[in-house]
C-alpha cells in the first residue's frame, strides 16, 4: 500500500484523531524538512510513510504527531542528507526498532501466515463450496410416489379453482 | 457415535479455538514491542553526565560489571512511581544502576532527583533522543540489563516495581554476574 491521494485523506483522518490520542505535543509540518531536489522531498514523505510511529501505532511517522516521531523523522531527515538510500535507512531503524517500525510487514516465514492466511481460507471456502455444489449435483432425483403424486394432483387442482 | 454428530461438534471446536486465540491476544499488550537488540552489544555513544557537562562517557562503563540502564526524565509520572524501586535496587543490589535521561532539561531533572534521591551511579544526558533511537527507546520508563562485556540481555518497559523485579529482572542480573558464571 503507497501512499494513494485516498490514503492521504485517511491519514489526514488518522492525524487529527491521533493529534487527540497523543495529548498537545508541539505541532509540526512536513515544510520543515526542505530538500534541494523535489524528488527527494517526495521520497522523503514515501518514506515516512510506510514508517510507523511506535507511541501511536495506528499512525506512520507522516501522520503522528509524537515527540518521538518528530526525533525519528528528523533522523530520517537527517540519514537522507547525509545521502542514504531508502533501504538503508529502513535497516538501520528496523535494526532498533524490530519489524514493527515498518507499517506494512515484510513477508518472511513467521509473516507467511499473516499473508498467505486470507488466500489459505479463500481456497479451504473454495473447495467445500465446489464439494457441497458436486454432491448435491450427484444425489439422485427425488421421485415422487404414485399417493404424492395424486395428492400433488389434488392441490394443484385446488388452487387452479381458486383463482378462478 | 454416529458420523453425523461428531461433525456437528466441528463449529464448537472451531469456536472453542478461536475464542482461546482471542483470549491470549487480550493479555498481550500491544504497547510492549520486542527489541531487536537483545543479545546485541549495546550501542556506542559519548554523552555528557547529567551532573557534569563536562565529563564525557563513553559504552565503557558497562565493562566489568552488569548494568541497568534505564530511561526516565523528570515529565514521566511512571519515572516517578518506579523511583523508590530504583533507590532500593541500588542500596541493595550489586548492579551499577545507569541512567538514561531522555527528552529532559538538566535543571527539571536534577531538581527531581534531588528531591527523590539520587539511585544512578552514572547519569547519561540524552535531551534530542540522539542516543535514545540507537537503543529503540520509544518511551519512558524502559530499562534494559547490560551484561560485564557490554551485551543488552534484556529490555523492561515501563517502570520497574518489586514484582517486576523479583520475576523478570533479577534472574537475568544474577545470571550475567561475572562472578557466577
Amino acid at each position: 500500500m503507497m501512499l494513494h491521494p485516498t490514503h492521504r485523506q485517511l491519514l489526514l483522518g488518522l492525524f487529527l484523531i491521533g493529534a487527540l490520542a497523543c495529548g498537545p505535543v508541539a505541532a509540526f509540518t512536513l515544510e520543515e524538512f526542505a530538500f534541494e531536489d523535489p524528488a527527494q522531498t517526495d521520497s522523503f514523505r514515501d518514506l515516512i510513510g510506510k514508517l510507523r510511529c511506535l507511541v501511536c501505532q495506528n499512525e506512520s511517522l507522516a501522520g503522528s504527531q509524537a515527540g518521538v516521531a518528530q526525533d525519528l523523522r528528523e533522523e530520517v531527515y537527517r540519514m537522507m542528507q547525509e545521502g542514504k538510500t531508502e533501504d538503508d535507512i529502513i535497516a538501520f531503524l528496523v535494526a532498533r526498532y524490530g519489524d514493527f517500525v515498518l507499517y506494512e510487514p515484510p513477508l518472511k516465514p513467521s509473516t507467511y501466515l499473516l499473508w498467505l492466511g486470507p488466500f489459505l481460507f479463500i481456497a479451504l471456502g473454495g473447495y467445500l463450496l465446489v464439494r457441497a455444489i458436486r454432491r448435491k449435483q450427484a444425489e439422485p432425483e427425488q421421485e415422487l410416489s404414485a399417493d404424492e403424486r395424486a395428492r400433488l394432483k389434488q392441490l394443484l387442482a385446488e388452487t387452479d379453482d381458486r383463482q378462478d | 457415535m454416529p458420523k453425523s454428530s461428531s461433525r456437528a461438534l466441528i463449529p464448537l471446536g472451531l469456536f472453542i479455538g478461536l475464542a482461546a486465540l482471542l483470549f491470549y491476544g487480550l493479555r498481550l499488550d500491544p504497547s510492549e514491542i520486542p527489541s531487536p537488540l537483545i543479545d546485541k552489544p549495546a550501542p556506542s555513544f559519548e554523552l555528557q553526565t547529567l551532573h557534569d557537562p563536562n565529563r564525557l562517557v563513553t559504552q565503557d562503563i558497562f565493562m566489568g560489571r552488569v548494568s541497568l540502564v534505564n530511561v526516565w526524565a523528570s515529565w514521566c509520572p511512571s519515572c516517578r512511581q518506579e523511583h523508590a524501586e530504583l533507590m532500593r535496587i541500588a542500596r541493595e543490589i550489586d548492579v551499577q544502576v545507569v541512567g538514561l535521561n531522555w527528552k529532559d532539561s538538566r535543571p527539571e531533572a536534577r531538581q527531581m532527583l534531588r528531591q527523590y534521591g539520587d539511585p544512578y551511579a552514572i547519569n547519561l544526558y540524552d535531551p534530542d533522543n540522539r542516543s535514545g533511537i540507537h537503543w529503540g527507546v520509544y518511551g519512558a520508563p524502559e530499562t534494559f540489563v547490560v551484561d560485564g562485556t557490554g551485551i543488552i540481555r534484556h529490555k523492561r518497559i515501563g517502570p520497574i516495581d518489586r514484582t517486576v523485579w523479583e520475576t523478570e529482572i533479577r534472574p537475568v542480573v544474577e545470571q550475567y554476574r561475572p562472578d557466577q558464571s
